[in-house]
């Protein structure tokens, strides 16, 4: 994985000493709130509820054992012992006090990890596919464009002020794990008739109040005008974004307005002045950058299937997690192995000090040392051997880490809603819990396959509820927390948004309507169709009968 | 109100004379986009410096066939989130090629004088008890640059590909 060379160490140096002194200097008064708050944000810590929260990054979801273990420390030195990982690839802890910030933060710059810009109106942390440079469908590493782009984000002396964050999202696979379609900028690799890596590039996706899909504004961008693009597209944005109201000034509100045509051909205008200028990538910085990336030390092995066969059989459920969380490597030999943050009752994405440790370990052992998180809020060893996975799958599973449940009903999006969330409607972690409650039978979570339910507290849509199977969006009715659903999203290649299924529910009634409406896609399945491929099959209607009765159609 | 000039504090020659006062009869005035409009050729006839102040939704565009005409261009920064100037600044000097003095003015923070330097401001409009002092610790901060911009100091990139 990248490693700090000189300049990143120095520069994540300096940037803790500044933010010290901009602590210091808001502790004696000398900075107001208002003119110290961009500055915190910048540097990821926001007020909360009950204390600060910091939010620091995992560049494209990359981790080392040793950062690993540096969360663990910070979990427990200045939180309460644990840490919460978001769908931006992230790490959130929630108990944090303003005077130990710059200390933490220096900690974090010693193990090569950052806050920059994980909040304020900047580019945000560049996020990919938890399985970046392992997995078989993949084109192409997007970790060494993602690197390019942190780097290049970072401090951006034009850019620091946008309209509104930025979220900027990289896939190399055809198979979008990093739902790049729901990003200011999504970056899709694809080969043209010449056979050549590129992206096509999607701008003015986004959640929130108003969601959006991403639209092609290119179809096929070389890697070394990646970064004079990029600048086109945000200084074109920078201009233009609205600055009058905060709900419409992402990017996505400007493009819908003014129509992709017309975004396109401002860009291109700019891009004209820019793009044989100094931000051409040259093609050794690439390859400085790919070094890093090259794959660890494999050995040639082969494929175990007969054994694995042979132990899946004997016990069923190690069979049950191979077949649920370990997933195809492009290396014989090899498997990558999903790590569960959604054990039933469990806090989606939340993980104690002791497991990370643990996790780190566990890393070292069997995956060369390096732990990946994914935008859905686990984590992932990319690299380990077939001949361990049973013990591995021993180890994991006494930690109370192998819940069989990669990509099932139980694998939860939650964003921190209400216990937490000082812009948050309702609590969201509890409706969380009750559904993996209710559908916690492995047999049955499997029946019903591939399936999403994404949980928002609010309408800024950090669960990305839009893009569930099942959406639940916490809203306030008149002081009380209802909940409301939608179906039919998705984030992946073919993303869709969900439909609104009708009135919100109160919580009491949420894990109900979940049993319908999963009832109801089993009554119609045809085959062994996913949800999603139901739904897109037979409509909203049979499940707003299910949920609300037949009189909700006459209504 | 003090103001920074390459570094060095300076009284202001520019007279501000976009408010309602009328024009000094002599000498450098600092005068908005619609003044300029409306009375170019006897700002013109003056013969002393001119300077142009531009809010935040006046782009550079507008003035962009006119520069030749202005000693100095002051950008507004409404409030400091708004930084539409930072892209303004950029194209003043790296695309229509101005050369005079680029001031920062409105709500200028410290935190952001190495922004406005990076992309091209050379003169600001800053508050504060010890103006200068804040103004050599901001650009003591950092010394590792990622971005190429105008203003010539080498990125990272660039540094690691002499070596
Ligand atoms: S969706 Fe709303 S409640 Fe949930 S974390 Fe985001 S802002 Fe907070």
């Amino acid at each position: 994985m990248y490693r700090y060379d000189g300049f990143d160490a120095k520069f994540v140096a300096e940037r803790a000493a500044q933010f010290r002194r901009q602590v210091t200097r808001r502790l004696a008064g000398e900075l107001t709130e208002d003119q110290f708050r961009p500055l915190r944000l910048m540097n990821g810590l926001y007020l909360q509820l009950h204390a600060y929260m910091l939010r620091v990054n995992v560049p494209y979801g990359t981790l080392s054992s040793k950062q690993m273990r540096t969360f663990a420390h910070v979990a427990r030195t200045y939180d309460k012992g644990f840490g919460h990982f978001t769908t931006r690839q992230n790490i959130q802890y929630n108990w944090i006090k303003l005077e130990q910030a710059p200390d933490i933060i220096k900690e974090l710059a010693n193990a090569e990890i950052t806050s920059i810009q994980s909040s304020g109106n900047c580019v945000r942390n560049i996020t990919s596919d938890q399985y970046a440079g392992c997995a078989k469908d993949e084109l192409s590493d997007p970790r060494i464009y993602c690197e390019l782009l942190r780097q290049y984000s970072f401090l951006h002396p034009e850019f620091s002020y946008l309209p509104r964050k930025f979220k900027i999202a990289v896939t190399g696979s055809p198979n979008d794990r990093a739902a790049v379609a729901v990003h200011d900028i999504g970056l899709r690799m694809h080969r043209n008739e010449q056979d050549e890596i590129g992206f096509e590039v999607l701008v003015g996706g986004g959640l929130g109040r108003t969601p959006y899909i991403g639209q092609t504004i290119r179809n096929w961008l070389a890697p070394e005008d990646l970064l004079s693009y990029v600048e086109a597209i945000l200084r074109v944005y920078n201009m233009q974004g609205r600055r009058d109201n905060i709900h419409k000034a992402r990017i996505k509100i400007i493009v819908n307005q003014m129509g992709i045509d017309k975004y396109r051909e401002l860009v291109d205008k700019e891009w004209e002045f820019t793009k044989n200028g100094a931000l051409k990538v040259p093609d050794d910085e690439i390859e400085r950058i790919r070094a890093y990336f090259a794959p660890p030390a494999y050995e040639r092995l082969q494929d175990l299937t007969a054994e694995l066969a042979v132990a899946r059989k004997a016990d069923r459920a190690f069979d049950r997690w191979l077949r649920g969380n370990v997933i195809e490597h492009k290396v014989p030999g090899y498997a990558i192995v999903n790590v569960s943050l959604k054990a039933p009752g469990r806090v989606p994405g939340d993980i104690t000090a002791d497991k990370m440790d643990a996790v780190a370990d566990i890393a070292d052992k069997y995956s060369f040392g390096e732990i990946r998180v994914s935008h859905r809020q686990n984590l992932v060893l990319v690299d380990v051997k077939q001949s361990d996975l049973q013990q591995l799958w021993r180890e994991l599973f006494a930690l109370e880490l192998a819940t069989p449940n990669l990509g099932l009903l139980s694998d939860i999006i939650c964003c921190p809603g209400l216990d937490y969330c000082a812009l948050a409607n309702a609590r969201a972690i509890p409706i969380a819990q009750d559904i993996s409650h209710a559908f916690s039978d492995l047999d049955e979570l499997q029946r019903i396959g591939h399936f999403t339910i994404n949980i928002s507290g609010c309408m800024n849509a950090c669960g990305h509820h839009h893009v569930g199977h099942i959406g639940i969006l916490g809203v306030d009715k008149r002081g009380e927390e209802y909940f409301q659903l939608t179906l039919g999203g998705s984030s992946d290649q073919q993303a869709s948004l969900g439909d609104r299924l009708g009135p919100g529910l109160p919580q009491a009634e949420v894990p109900g309507a979940i049993r319908k409406i999963v009832d109801t896609f089993l009554k119609r399945r045809e085959h062994e169709e996913r949800f999603i491929d139901t739904y897109r099959r037979v409509g909203i209607e049979p499940f707003k009968e299910a949920v609300y009765g037949s009189e909700s159609q006459a209504a | 109100m003090a103001l920074i000039k390459d570094g060095k504090l300076v009284t202001d020659p520019f007279v501000d004379a976009s408010g309602p006062e009328a024009l000094p009869p002599t000498g450098p005035v600092l005068v908005t986009y619609d003044q300029w409009q409306a009375e170019r050729a006897a700002l013109l006839a003056r013969g002393t410096p001119l300077g142009i102040r531009l809010h935040s939704d006046q782009p550079p565009e507008l003035i962009a066939a006119d520069l030749r005409h202005f000693a100095l261009v002051a950008l507004e920064f409404p409030k400091f989130r708004d930084g539409r100037a930072y892209s303004y600044a950029r194209l003043l000097r790296e695309r229509y090629g101005f050369t005079g003095e680029l001031r920062a003015v409105g709500d200028v923070l410290l935190e952001q004088l190495f922004f406005m330097l990076r992309t091209g401001f050379d003169a600001f409009d800053v508050q504060g008890a010890d103006p200068l002092g804040s103004y050599r610790t901001a650009l003591g901060d950092l010394s590792v640059w990622y971005q190429p911009t105008g203003d010539g100091r080498p990125t990272a990139m660039q540094l690691r590909r002499k070596h």
